[in-house]
């Protein structure tokens, strides 16, 4: 069962990720980039982690997603216009993936067997925020309202 | 007998899974399972829907001293049978210039999100469809997805009205996702659970046997439930905050160029993102399935759920009937300047209830919280003393 699930969804998402690479319109790739991020959660629900594969979804589709398709829309006035190739880019991803797999292939810890853990749950996730991480989620916190702030700040009235 | 009557849905499924498992495979029996489940909700909600259409316009028509639709059927109730025909045979229009793809695929989707939104929802004891630990997160997971499905909408149509549409719908929308999220967390954190079962457990106890324990009933679950049902009301797209779709401006916004089943497909998730909605609400401040006084928990939970969602359903036409449309600005101004620190307020106040004790004095201090914080805004906010030639930023 889960073997077939997971047949299913690295297809979709494999489909998803390439039509992304290689839609002509540029708006179709970002709407496909969405159904990859939708097919990532998926892999993390099939893992048992509901806690990431959920805030994969809220982030990644309700923000990221959203903020893609709004930078497109804009600040450029050819979205309709058909892309060439880009070839640059198929060297690139061809040289991550080579090395990926040259250090995925070095490392050693994949003959070893895996450690029996116990499924994350958010009460877990949420004790170890309060508690061990308190200080790098207030540092967060601290960061995403300097952001806040300064984003507020570039579209306020100017006043003269 | 009573407790019999509460669970009767629960134990036919239990029989026909049982009847099942001897004949047929396991993995049959469960998606068998998931689908009862699937098709229930879909056949609840469909009906309710059906429903609703035709008693907004009947409740529309009362306030508006006039009938109603009355013609099909006894009381005009046959009257979302004869829309529904009508949606059918109407033609399907796709503008030539439209992105035939992304156009037909919107109304699938939003209507997809919006259904599944309805599963993490308890409808009764034991009656959630889709049990998850993280069941409120999964609701504005999937909800926060709909923003792209009216991005598509409004630029698949290739229309300047839609296009501008559905940027105020999504603006709107992102705006016053986080008072509503914000205004959820005060319950997940007294409740010290995600888990919306666990949420209306929270709940179900009764002081002097028949004051209920319903967070409504607390100085800041009562804030963070008004606040949560005015960012309800935009996010499903209800006036008074109906922007997106003001006719007098941009014709009827991301679903200009819909016509027949489509617009239908959009009409039904509007509607059926306000039932998961005033669920959702139910579930975390009106104390869920459970009765408003401790003799009445004889009736069974269901009922008592569908008591409540009708109130909060007539509450939403009751406020169509009443308020005129807000303007965009405002809609914005308000969720800022207003919403999103009240609903800060509201975790403040959570808290001092939580550690004064969740007694009396908690109740005072948590109240004194919100008051401060309510009349400072409301002083810092008030516009009325400055009377000023109005002035234009992009207009002479």
């Amino acid at each position: 069962m889960s073997t077939v699930a997971f047949a299913a969804i690295a297809i979709l998402t494999l489909a998803a990720a390439l039509a992304a690479a290689t839609l002509q319109k540029l708006m179709h790739a970002a709407l496909s980039f969405a159904v990859m991020f939708v097919g990532i959660s998926a892999f993390f629900f099939l893992l048992g982690a509901e806690f990431v594969g959920l805030v994969q979804i809220f982030v990644y589709i309700g923000a990221v997603a959203v903020l893609i398709v709004f930078t497109i829309l804009l600040t450029r006035d050819d979205v309709g216009k058909v892309r060439g190739f880009n070839w640059g880019g198929v060297i690139v991803a061809i040289a991550v993936f080579a090395g990926l797999v040259w250090a995925i292939g070095k490392t050693k810890s994949l003959q070893s067997a895996l450690p029996q853990i116990e499924p994350v749950t958010v009460q877990r996730i949420g004790e170890l925020l309060m508690t061990n991480y308190v200080w790098p989620l207030q540092c967060v916190g601290v960061l995403l309202t300097a952001a806040l702030i300064g984003a507020l700040i570039l579209v306020m009235e100017e006043k003269n | 007998m009573s407790d019999s009557l509460d669970q009767i849905f629960i134990h036919a499924k239990q029989w026909l899974l049982s009847f099942m498992s001897g004949r047929a495979p396991d993995w049959l029996v469960q998606i068998i399972s998931s689908l009862i489940n699937i098709l229930t909700l879909l056949g609840v909600f469909l009906t309710l829907f059906a429903l609703i259409s035709v008693l907004e316009r009947k409740i529309l028509g009362r306030m508006q001293n006039r009938y109603g639709p009355n013609r099909v059927g006894p009381f005009g109730l046959f009257q979302p049978v004869a829309d529904g025909i009508k949606m059918l045979i109407k033609e399907d229009i796709v503008p030539a210039r439209a992105d035939k793809i992304v156009h037909f695929l919107a109304p699938v989707l939003i209507a997809a999100a919006a259904i599944l939104t309805l599963g993490v929802i308890p409808y009764g004891r034991n009656m959630t469809p889709f049990t998850i630990d993280g069941g409120i997160l999964f609701f504005f997971a999937v909800g926060s997805a709909t923003e792209l499905m009216v991005f598509m909408a409004g630029w698949g149509s290739n229309n300047k009205y839609s296009m501008l549409g559905a940027m105020r719908a999504i603006a709107q929308m992102i705006s016053y996702e986080l008072p509503l999220i914000i205004t959820v967390l005060p319950v997940v954190m007294i409740v010290g659970s995600l888990n919306p079962d666990k949420i209306v457990g929270a709940q179900a106890t009764y002081s002097l046997g028949f004051l209920p324990h319903w967070f409504v009933f607390t100085p800041w679950g009562a804030t963070a439930f008004i606040l949560f049902f005015v960012s309800g009301l935009v996010e499903s797209n209800r006036t008074p905050f109906d922007v997106p779709e003001g006719e007098s401006e941009i014709v009827a916004g991301h679903m200009t160029e819909y016509s027949g089943f489509k617009y239908a497909t959009f009409f039904m998730a509007e509607y059926i993102g306000m039932f998961a909605i005033s669920g959702l609400g139910i579930t975390l401040f009106l104390g869920g399935w459970h009765a408003p006084v401790h003799f009445l928990e004889f009736i069974p939970s269901y009922v008592w759920f569908f008591v409540k969602l009708s109130i909060l359903l007539f509450v939403y036409i009751w406020l169509r009937g009443t308020l005129p449309r807000t303007r965009i600005d405002q809609i914005m101004n308000f969720a800022w300047k207003f919403m999103l620190p009240m609903a800060f307020t509201c975790v403040v106040a959570a808290a001092v209830w939580h550690y004064a004790g969740r007694a009396l004095r908690g109740w005072f201090w948590s109240l004194a919280v919100i008051a401060v914080v309510y009349f400072t805004l409301s002083i810092l906010l008030d516009t009325r003393r400055k009377f000023a030639p109005r002035s234009y930023r992009f207009a002479e």
